[in-house]
């Protein structure tokens, strides 16, 4: 438990937290990517099977991605608050369905934008917790 | 607009409640966490992944029927388990901020699965 207050170094700590935020972010990208190359690679086969599935190049690279997506998630728990830092991955659902939009033409509605916006507004009062 | 299986609920819920615990035990294991090429694996962040990957599967079986608008918010749970998680295991503190922002996020949810019908 560390409070500003308490803290000889409150700049080196902010960085601190700014880095682990830094890095769940990176892991939403990436994981929203992941989705995209499994939908993609899903898209792709007719018949599954084990070697289909083994074969398949964006079911590896989505798998993949979700591999490296753990190790930056861990890397960013080993500082700061993981009930501030683990709902920010909700940010993926705002990544995938604007990538939908683009890759697979999934159609915009005002629904779907709210919730985009209702997910970045809670991730920025998160955020303005994180500071505190 | 069909309604939503209860089976389908139950497998989210109970995906929600493993990824939450898995959550809680990558977090212990990264307070552990040395560097080298075997070391960097220990038990904790192990069964962290392997709790993911079985949340995973309850998810995927979970989603195939109903409506995404009920069932992802369910999902989204998990970061509500993990908040009562964090504070039993990790002495965080609740704070007015957290219960906004994941209100905020869980509503958002519903939103998008609201508009992906």
């Amino acid at each position: 438990m560390s409070t500003a207050a308490a803290s000889p170094l409150p700049t080196a700590e902010s960085a601190t937290h700014r880095n682990s935020a830094a890095l769940v972010f990176c892991c939403t990208l990436l994981g929203a990517a992941a989705q995209i190359l499994l939908k993609t690679g899903a898209n792709q086969i007719a018949h599954p099977g084990i070697l289909t599935l083994l074969t398949n190049p964006p079911l590896i690279a989505g798998l993949s991605l979700y591999g490296v997506s753990t190790v930056l998630l861990v890397l960013a728990l080993r500082d700061g608050e993981l009930s501030l830092l683990y709902p920010v991955i909700a940010l993926t659902y705002v990544w995938v369905t604007m990538l939908s939009f683009l890759v697979f033409h999934d159609r915009a509605n005002p629904l779907k934008l709210l919730g985009i916006a209702l997910i970045v507004v809670g991730v920025g009062v998160l955020g303005r917790g994180a500071r505190k | 607009m069909t309604a939503t299986p209860i089976s389908s609920m139950a497998l989210v819920l109970v995906g929600s409640v493993f990824g939450s615990f898995g959550a809680v035990f990558l977090k212990s294991g990264a307070a552990q966490l040395k560097f080298g090429f075997w070391r960097i694996l220990n038990r904790q962040l192990a069964l962290g992944v392997a709790l993911f990957l079985l949340s995973s599967v309850f998810f995927i079986l979970g989603i195939r029927q109903g409506e995404l608008s009920v069932l992802y918010p369910m999902v989204s749970l998990g970061y509500v388990w993990t908040l009562f998680w964090s504070r039993l295991f990790f002495k965080e503190a609740f704070t007015r901020q957290k219960f906004i922002g994941l209100g905020l996020i869980l509503l958002g949810v519903f939103f998008v699965g609201l508009g992906g019908k």
